[in-house]
């Protein structure tokens, strides 16, 4: 298979601008929520990356953490990434938003929000509920979510 | 004098929303000024009921979420779960995968094309497509032994082999496939009142499709030659000699005129398929109980509407942990609403129309 | 209310036996509803609600050139539930769903009936432990005829048609099992 990642020595100059990432062995960037829009707007018009391609946003409900997950694709070079971001607190979990950056992450972060909970800052009227009723209560994706109804006993 | 605008509900139940999908428009005489989609009237919770099933069981779900192309569904998914398991595919499994979701995508434009030609008033188109998506779904059931949701794929492979009868019956069809898409070209595409309702309607410039994340036919329309069969070649496409047809202007009849030279192309890979497909087993050695180590991947095809992805996250039980799926037709009708400001209501159907959206996927 | 030689409307609105007799021997009834049966059974417009996969199969495919649906006169397909008869629920309902699938059904004027195609509509089918989806039409509205599978073939879509004009000519015939 084909190896689609960023050369090595671009990822060094990702490093050393924001000291805070951590870069797995399967070349997975874990990024620290504080630094998400600077590094998101710095492979986005650093022409080196050009990462202009959002492919995927979404997210997991850990036992200790929510996790986000970003997939990023270069048009250009063909280079693809995935990025991770953690977010420690579960009780209101919150998150800087990246619709300014890519128009297409707006339904993908109402999803998130509606069946998962995640606040995303920094868009005015976002995030709203997109599949399920205004006033539904809870948010389905989450581990702990109880409901009734189904099968007939 | 004052005016106001007025609130039209293109309701949930209607003949040309594709399914049950509403959109919520405010008017100013006939024009829109707003548009408000809402879907969600069919989300039946597929990701959380994939936790609850072993991951084999999760294959018939994929089926139910773009049901006019089943198995490209299939597709996506089983290719996450050989990517976090490190399972090498052998190779006629590889070609009759390839034929299988090259005919599922025919099918889907045979009907994409008719039911848009309906949309716009051109009923006929409708019959003549469904008539020959009849043959392509005769030959998906040899195979498969459904007409439309098939659960074909397995992880490691597929679950049958080719039947003998397939192979002239396959030749056949493909020998009668640029007849039928003369036809289309002849009854619809040249069609004057069509074009006058679809030229120059609906455009999306190449740095809007970039920057809302649209892939497939709705992106090419516009001219950037984005498929992923070519750009980051999966499976045995890096053998298979194929043509990526592009848009010019990025409006609705470009994207209608993409999907049936796309057919046209599908029938050329099938062809070299079928002449290359070697001999040897259609599974590779799977465990009985599928346990994939911790960890998770991503992994994405080319479906007939889009870019379709798959993030699958294993905690090393036989029931995936979470389960993700990147719908294309979601993603594309994310660019509705600013798609459809400034055109009348008329072409608000040809618009939505030409994304070509099927609401099993939009909802999940 | 059920119409038969001996039982008569008129009974209902007058006790005087001589107007009974002399207006039961000249009016039937019954007949009269034999006939609209009849025209009723073989000529009903459905109403095109699809929610889901099922509705390729069931509204489209059944009324395409292979399955000819036009063969019983049921390919009049009307977009407004005010014009229609028989309303064909293919596919899954779900909660956000529902009030607008009663809705509807309530705006269908009389005589109506409900078929209910595939397994989700019937029961809820594969997604029936979601907590979003209702299990089965039933629960909302009531249903003259349930077509199984997942999704039924176009085949099995015209049987159900053909059940259902078994029982609107003669509803009797419901209570006894088919064979």
């Amino acid at each position: 298979m084909a190896d689609y990642s960023i050369p090595a020595d671009l990822m060094e100059a990702l490093k050393n601008k924001f000291p805070g990432l951590e870069i797995q062995e399967n070349r997975d960037v874990i990024v620290p929520a504080a630094d998400l829009i600077p590094f998101m707007s710095e492979i986005k018009d650093n022409q080196d990356y050009a990462m202009d391609f959002l492919t995927n946003l979404t997210g997991a409900d850990y036992k200790d953490r929510f996790e986000m997950v970003y997939n990023l694709v270069s048009m250009t070079h063909g280079y693809t990434l995935m990025v991770k971001v953690r977010i420690e607190d579960k009780e209101k979990p919150e998150i800087p938003s990246l619709c300014p950056i890519w128009g297409g992450a707006n339904w993908q972060e109402r999803e998130i929000y509606d069946l998962m909970g995640i606040v995303f800052t920094g868009y005015t009227g976002h995030p709203t509920r997109i599949f399920l009723d205004d006033n539904f209560q809870g948010h389905p994706l989450r581990k702990d979510f109880q409901w009734q109804g189904g099968r007939e006993a | 004098m004052k005016t106001q605008t007025y609130s039209l509900n293109l309701g949930p139940q209607h003949p040309s929303t594709h399914g049950v999908f509403r959109i919520i428009l405010e008017l100013d005489g006939e024009t829109v000024v707003k548009a408000t989609p809402v879907p969600g009237y069919l989300h039946r919770g597929i990701e959380k009921l994939a936790e609850a099933r072993t991951y084999t069981q999760v294959i018939p779900y994929t089926d139910r979420m773009d049901y006019l192309a089943g198995m490209l569904m299939n597709w996506g998914y089983v290719q996450a779960v050989e990517k976090l398991m490190g399972i090498e595919v052998p190779e006629r499994a590889e070609y009759i995968r390839v034929i299988v979701g090259e005919l599922s995508r025919i099918a889907s434009h045979m009907i994409a094309t008719g039911a848009y030609g309906g949309d716009i008033g051109a009923l006929t188109a409708f019959t003549y497509t469904f008539r020959d998506r009849e043959y392509c779904i005769d030959l998906l059931e040899m195979v498969s032994g459904s007409r439309m949701t098939f659960s074909y794929f397995r992880v490691g492979g597929v679950a049958d082999d080719l039947p003998g009868e397939f192979y002239p019956a396959a030749r056949k069809f493909l020998a009668d496939l640029p007849g039928m898409c003369d036809e289309y070209d002849g009854l619809i595409t040249g069609n004057e009142i069509f074009q006058a309702r679809t030229k120059h309607v609906g455009v999306i410039t190449p740095e809007m499709g970039i920057n809302y994340s649209l892939s497939g036919p709705t992106l090419r329309g516009s001219g950037v030659n984005y498929d992923l069969r070519k750009v980051r070649p999966y499976s045995v496409y890096d053998r298979l000699n194929f043509e990526v047809p592009l848009g010019k202007n990025g409006d609705c009849f470009d994207r209608f005129r993409i999907r049936i030279e796309e057919m046209r192309q599908c029938g050329k890979i099938i062809q070299q398929a079928l002449d290359q497909i070697p001999e040897g087993s259609i599974q590779a050695k799977v465990p009985k109980v599928i346990k994939p180590p911790v960890g998770d991947a991503y992994a994405e095809v080319e479906s007939s509407k889009g870019v379709y992805g798959c993030y699958l996250v294993s905690d090393g039980s036989p029931k995936p942990y979470r389960v993700h799926f990147r719908r294309p037709s979601f993603i594309n009708l994310g660019y509705l609403a600013k798609l459809c400001e400034g055109w009348k209501i008329a072409d608000v159907i040809a618009i939505l129309g030409s994304i070509d959206i099927v609401l099993g996927e939009v909802d999940c | 209310m059920e119409v038969t030689k001996d039982k008569h409307p008129v009974e209902e609105l007058t006790k005087d036996p001589v107007v009974i007799d002399q207006v039961k021997r000249l009016i039937h009834i019954a007949p009269l509803e034999k006939i609209l049966n009849v025209a009723r059974a073989h000529s009903l417009w459905p109403f095109g609600f699809g929610l889901a996969c099922c509705a390729i199969e069931g509204l489209m495919a059944a009324n395409m050139p292979r399955f000819d649906l036009s063969r019983f006169g049921y390919e009049v397909m009307r977009g407004s539930p005010r014009q229609a008869d028989v309303m064909l629920v293919c596919g899954t309902v779900t909660h956000k769903a529902a009030p607008f699938v009663v809705r509807l059904y309530e705006q269908m004027s009389e005589p109506k009936w409900v078929i209910a195609m595939g397994s989700c509509a019937i029961s809820g089918g594969p997604f029936v432990d979601s907590y979003h989806v209702v299990p089965g039409v039933d629960k909302l509205i009531p249903v003259d005829a349930y077509i199984p599978g997942c999704p039924p073939r176009p085949e099995a879509v015209i049987d159900g048609w053909l059940m259902v004009k078994e029982k609107i000519l003669n509803p009797k015939v419901v209570s006894k099992v088919r064979g």
